[in-house]
C-alpha cells in the first residue's frame, strides 16, 4: 500500500486526547481501510446461520437488516442472558472505575476511546439497562440507558470486530469482569442478522467441511507433510515416516492448520515430526480432526462446539488412547475451557501417560489432552532427547506468551523451560508486557485480515515495543512463540516495527536443536539457512 | 466537559433539603424517622436477594477463570495456587485477596508515551483511595451500631475506641469519618479532573459518590457543629430495630433526618445501581472458578445439541481422493 503511514508516522499520530462529544454521540468510522470485509453469503448458507437481505458492504448506509432485526437482538439477548451467569454479572457490577482503560493494547494504539474496554462493554451495556433493568427503563438516557438502533448496531460491527478477546483487560479489573466473554456475546447477537466477517467464516465454512480453516483437502494434507519430510531427510539425513489416519495409533495429533500450510508455521511442523520420529511416538495425524485452531470460537459457542467436536470424533473412530496439541493459542483456551464440557465426556480416552517418560499427566485426566509444550518439557526433563542448544546460536531468542494460552490456561513456564535447554541466548521482554500482562500480537480473534492493517499494527505496537526493547538491550533477533495466528500475524508486525526479528514456534527451535539417531552432520537449520552467520557470509 | 455530576449533585442536595424541611418545617418526622427507613431496608433487602437471585438463576455454563499465573501441569513446575487456582483453597484464597484487599486493582498501572517508545508504571492511587473509602466506611457502619445495640458489645466499643484514639476536639474526632470524606472526595476529582475516567462516567458514577459525601458531610456537621441530640437519635434507632417505632419528645434537629434519609436512599439504591458490585465480585466466574477443566470435568447444564459434520459425511465428500493418496477409508 503505497498510502500506508510510516513506522514514526503511525506512532506520533496516537493521540489520546478525546472528542468533544459524548461517546454515545460519535459515531464509527466505517470507511475503507476501518472495517474487516463482511462474510460471503455461501458461508453463512453452508453452515447454516441467519443472513441479513442481501449483499452489504459496513460502508453502506443500509446494510439490509432483517425486518425484524430488534425482535432478533432482544431475543438473542434475553436468551444469553439466561444461559450465562458472567454476562448478567459483567453488565451489572461494572463502576467504571477506568482501571482497565489503557490496558488494551487497540486502545494504547489508535487512542481511540471506544477501544477503552469499559466502553467497549458499555455498548452492549447501554442497551441492557435499556432493555432489561427497572432503573434504565426509568431513567432512560441520564441512567445510561440506549435504544436499539441501526447506529448501535453499526457501532457493535465496528467495536466487537476491534478487540481480539486476549483477556488483559480481565487481569486488571477489580471484579474480573472480561472483555473477551463482551465481545464473544456481542458477535454472537451480529450473527443472528448475518453480521459477520470473511475472515472467521470462511475459515469455520472450510473446517466444517475439510477438517481445517484453509481448506486443505485430505490428498493435499497428506502431500504437504511429506514435502516436509523430504526437507527434514534434506536437512538431517533421517527419513521421518508420519502416518495419517491410522486407527490403533496410541496419540492422535492435532495442529493448527497453519502449521502444514505457511511459513514460519511449517518449520515448527517439521520440530513436532521430527520429535516424535525420534523418540518413536506411535502417533497418527489426521486429515479429518486436521485443525487444531477453532474459529468458532470468535463467532458463537455453537459454531465452536461443532468444530471442535472433531477431535473426539476422530480419537473414537481411530480408537486412540490420548491426543497430544500442537503450538496454537485459542485452540488451547479452547481445549483448556470449553473442549471437555461441549463434547465430553472423553471416557472413551486414557488418562494420558507419557510413553518415552512414563509421566502422568493429572492436569488432563479429564480431557486427555496434552499440549506439546508440557509433553516436550516432560522428555528434557527426564533427559530423553540429546540437544545441542549451539544450532540455535544464531538466534537471541525473547519469548511471546500467547494471550489464550498465557490467561485462558497459564502456560508460561513449560514453553520457556523447552527454550532454555534449546537454545543458549534467552531473554524476556519487561515484566509488564509477558505472562499474564502479555500483549496481543494484534490480530487475534480472528483480526489477521488484510484490509484492517493499519489497525493491526497499532493493535500490534505494544508487543512490537517490548520486543524493540530487548532487541536494542540484547541484540534479540527472534521472537518465539507458542500460536499459529502470531506465527502469521507477528512476521508483517515486526517486519513493520522492528525490522530484522524474525519469527519462530518453538518446536522450530527444538528441530534444530535435536540430535536425531542417525542424522547427518547438519549445515543448515530447519528453514534450510546455515547454522552460522559466518558461513552466511563466506558463501556470498 | 459532561453535565451529568451537576445532576447528581443536585439530586442530592434537594433530596438533603426535602427531609430537612420535611422535619424541621413541616413535622413530618414520622415519615423520616420511622416510615422511610423501614421501606427503604425492605427495599434495599427485597431488591438484593432479588438482584442475586437473577444472577444465581443463569448458570456457569463454562469454566473461564482468568488465569493470572502459572497453571498446575507438570509436578516440578512450581504452579501459582492463587492466581492461578487449581482447586478450591486457591480459589477462597484468590476471591479473598480480591474481596478484601483489591487484589487486581492493586496491579493498575498507567502507559506512558516517551519519545518513540511506550512504558508502563505502577500506579497505586486508584488502589489506595478506593480501600481507604471501602474500609473507613465499614469502620463507619460498624461504629453505628451503637445506635442500634444496647448493651453495646464490646467490639463494637473497642473498634470506636481505636478509632478515636487520637482524641482530638470535643466531641473527639472519628478518623474513619474524615478518610471516609476525603477519599471519596478524592474518587469523586478524580472522576470531574481526569479527562479518561470523566468521559466514561455518567449520573450513576457521580450520584453514589455526591450521595456518599453527602451523608459523610451531614454527619460530620451533626456530630461536631450542630451537635444533635445523641441520646435521642439512639432512642429512634432502638425503636427502629426492637420494632417498636416512635419519635422521641425531644427533637433531634432537621440535619440528622436529612442524614438519615440520604443514608435510606443509598440504601434503596443500591439493588438498581451499580453499588450492586458488592454482590457480583462473589459471582465473577473469571474469579471465582478453579482452573482445573482439564483435569475434571465441568457441565454445561444448556450444552446445546448443535449439527456436526460427520467423519462419514466427510468421507462421502473425498473417498476417490483419499483412496488415490493412500489415505485408509472406513468403505472401500
Amino acid at each position: 500500500m503505497a498510502d500506508f503511514p510510516k513506522p514514526k508516522e503511525m506512532f506520533d499520530s496516537i493521540d489520546y486526547a478525546l472528542p468533544e462529544k459524548q461517546w454515545e454521540d460519535v459515531p464509527p468510522d466505517l470507511s475503507p481501510g476501518n472495517f474487516c470485509y463482511p462474510t460471503k453469503r455461501k458461508n453463512l448458507e453452508y453452515l447454516g446461520l441467519p443472513a441479513n437481505k442481501d449483499e452489504w458492504s459496513p460502508s453502506d448506509e443500509d446494510w439490509n437488516l432483517p425486518d425484524n432485526w430488534q425482535t432478533i437482538i432482544h431475543e438473542g439477548f434475553k436468551d444469553l442472558l439466561g444461559k450465562y451467569r458472567s454476562l448478567k454479572i459483567f453488565m451489572d457490577t461494572c463502576v467504571r472505575c477506568g482501571a482497565c482503560a489503557d490496558k488494551c493494547h487497540f486502545f494504547i494504539g489508535t487512542g481511540d476511546p471506544k477501544n477503552m474496554p469499559v466502553l467497549r462493554a458499555e455498548l452492549l451495556r447501554s442497551v441492557y439497562r435499556n432493555d432489561f433493568t427497572m432503573a434504565g427503563k426509568i431513567l432512560g438516557s441520564i441512567g445510561g440507558a440506549r435504544k436499539l438502533t441501526k447506529d448501535v448496531i453499526k457501532e457493535w460491527f465496528s467495536y466487537f470486530y476491534q478487540c481480539s478477546e486476549c483477556r488483559r483487560c480481565s487481569v486488571y479489573c477489580p471484579y474480573g469482569i472480561d472483555t473477551a466473554e463482551i465481545t464473544m456475546m456481542g458477535r454472537e447477537l451480529l450473527t443472528l442478522l448475518g453480521l459477520n466477517i470473511n475472515w472467521i467464516l470462511e475459515p469455520a465454512a472450510n473446517c466444517f467441511r475439510t477438517g481445517n480453516h484453509l481448506g486443505i483437502q485430505p490428498h493435499a494434507f497428506k502431500e504437504m507433510v511429506e514435502f516436509f519430510c523430504d526437507d527434514i531427510e534434506d536437512i538431517t539425513g533421517v527419513r521421518v515416516n508420519p502416518t495419517f489416519n491410522r486407527k490403533g495409533a496410541e496419540i492422535l495429533f492435532v495442529t493448527p492448520s497453519g502449521d502444514v500450510f505457511a511459513d514460519p508455521g511449517t518449520y515448527t511442523m517439521m520440530g513436532y515430526l521430527m520429535l516424535f520420529e525420534h523418540i518413536g511416538l506411535d502417533y497418527t495425524l489426521s486429515t479429518y480432526a486436521s485443525e487444531g485452531g477453532n474459529f468458532g470460537l470468535f463467532t458463537s459457542a455453537d459454531m465452536m462446539k461443532r468444530l471442535n467436536a472433531k477431535m473426539y470424533a476422530e480419537s473414537k473412530r481411530l480408537g486412540v488412547k490420548w491426543i497430544l496439541g500442537g503450538e496454537c493459542g485459542h485452540m488451547w483456551r479452547v481445549i483448556n475451557q470449553y473442549m471437555e464440557t461441549m463434547n465430553g465426556p472423553a471416557d472413551f480416552l486414557e488418562v494420558p501417560v507419557s510413553p518415552i517418560t512414563g509421566t502422568r499427566f493429572a492436569n488432563a485426566a479429564s480431557t486427555k489432552m496434552v499440549h506439546i509444550a508440557e509433553f516436550t518439557a516432560d522428555l528434557i526433563r527426564n533427559n530423553k532427547l540429546k540437544l545441542d542448544p549451539s544450532r540455535n546460536d544464531k538466534n537471541i531468542v525473547t519469548f511471546h506468551d500467547s494471550c489464550n494460552p498465557a490467561r485462558g490456561m497459564g502456560l508460561f513456564d513449560e514453553p520457556r523451560y523447552v527454550l532454555k535447554n534449546v537454545c543458549n541466548n534467552f531473554y524476556d521482554m519487561p515484566e509488564s508486557t509477558i505472562r499474564e500482562q502479555t500483549f496481543c500480537c494484534g490480530s487475534g480473534s480472528g483480526l489477521n485480515t488484510e484490509e484492517i492493517m493499519d489497525l493491526r499494527m497499532r493493535g500490534g505496537l505494544p508487543r512490537a515495543n517490548a520486543v524493540q526493547y530487548v532487541h536494542d538491550k540484547y541484540g534479540v533477533n527472534m521472537l518465539a512463540c507458542v500460536c499459529a495466528i502470531d506465527r502469521a500475524a507477528l512476521p508483517p508486525l515486526m517486519d513493520y516495527w522492528v525490522p530484522g526479528v524474525g519469527v519462530t514456534g518453538l518446536h522450530e527451535l527444538v528441530g534444530n536443536a535435536l540430535v536425531m539417531e542417525g542424522e547427518t552432520e547438519r549445515t543448515v537449520d530447519l528453514r534450510q539457512e546455515p547454522l552460522k552467520e559466518e558461513e552466511e557470509d563466506a558463501d556470498e | 466537559m459532561n453535565v451529568h455530576y451537576l445532576y447528581s449533585l443536585l439530586a442530592v442536595i434537594i433530596l438533603g433539603l426535602i427531609a430537612y424541611a420535611g422535619s424541621e418545617g413541616a413535622g413530618l418526622t414520622w415519615l423520616f424517622g420511622l416510615v422511610i427507613p423501614y421501606v427503604a431496608l425492605l427495599i434495599f433487602i427485597v431488591g438484593f436477594a432479588n438482584r442475586v437471585w437473577g444472577w444465581a438463576k443463569s448458570p456457569v455454563p463454562f469454566r473461564i477463570p482468568t488465569t493470572a499465573g502459572q497453571q498446575k501441569s507438570l509436578d516440578w513446575i512450581k504452579s501459582s495456587s492463587i492466581d492461578n487456582p487449581s482447586s478450591t483453597p486457591g480459589v477462597i484464597m484468590r476471591m479473598a485477596l480480591e474481596i478484601f484487599l483489591f487484589r487486581s486493582l492493586f496491579r493498575n498501572s498507567r502507559v506512558e508515551i516517551s519519545g518513540d517508545r511506550l512504558s508502563y508504571k505502577w500506579v497505586i492511587w486508584l488502589w489506595l483511595f478506593a480501600i481507604l473509602f471501602h474500609y473507613s466506611f465499614l469502620v463507619v457502619v460498624i461504629r453505628h451500631m451503637r445506635f442500634f445495640l444496647e448493651p453495646i458489645p464490646f467490639v463494637i466499643l473497642m473498634i470506636d475506641k481505636v478509632d478515636s484514639i487520637f482524641q482530638v476536639g470535643s466531641p473527639v474526632v472519628y478518623q474513619s469519618g474524615v478518610v471516609l470524606f476525603a477519599a471519596a472526595t478524592v474518587l469523586l476529582l478524580r472522576r470531574v479532573f481526569v479527562p479518561k475516567v470523566n468521559y466514561i462516567s455518567r449520573a450513576a458514577d457521580y450520584f453514589p459518590l455526591f450521595l456518599i459525601i453527602g451523608i459523610a458531610f451531614t454527619g460530620i456537621v451533626m456530630r461536631y457543629f450542630a451537635k444533635v441530640d445523641v441520646v435521642g437519635a439512639k432512642e429512634l434507632a432502638m425503636g427502629l430495630v426492637t420494632f417498636s417505632p416512635g419519635i422521641p419528645d425531644a427533637s433531634i434537629g432537621g440535619i440528622f433526618y436529612a442524614h438519615l434519609f440520604l443514608v435510606c436512599v443509598l440504601l434503596a439504591y443500591i439493588p438498581f445501581s451499580k453499588l450492586m458490585h458488592m454482590g457480583g465480585i462473589f459471582l465473577s466466574p473469571t474469579r471465582n472458578l478453579a482452573n482445573n477443566s482439564r483435569a475434571k470435568r465441568h457441565v454445561n447444564p444448556w450444552n446445546n445439541p448443535v449439527k456436526v459434520h460427520t467423519y462419514e459425511e466427510y468421507e462421502d465428500d473425498f473417498r476417490d481422493k483419499m483412496i488415490e493418496a493412500g489415505l485408509p477409508v472406513e468403505k472401500e
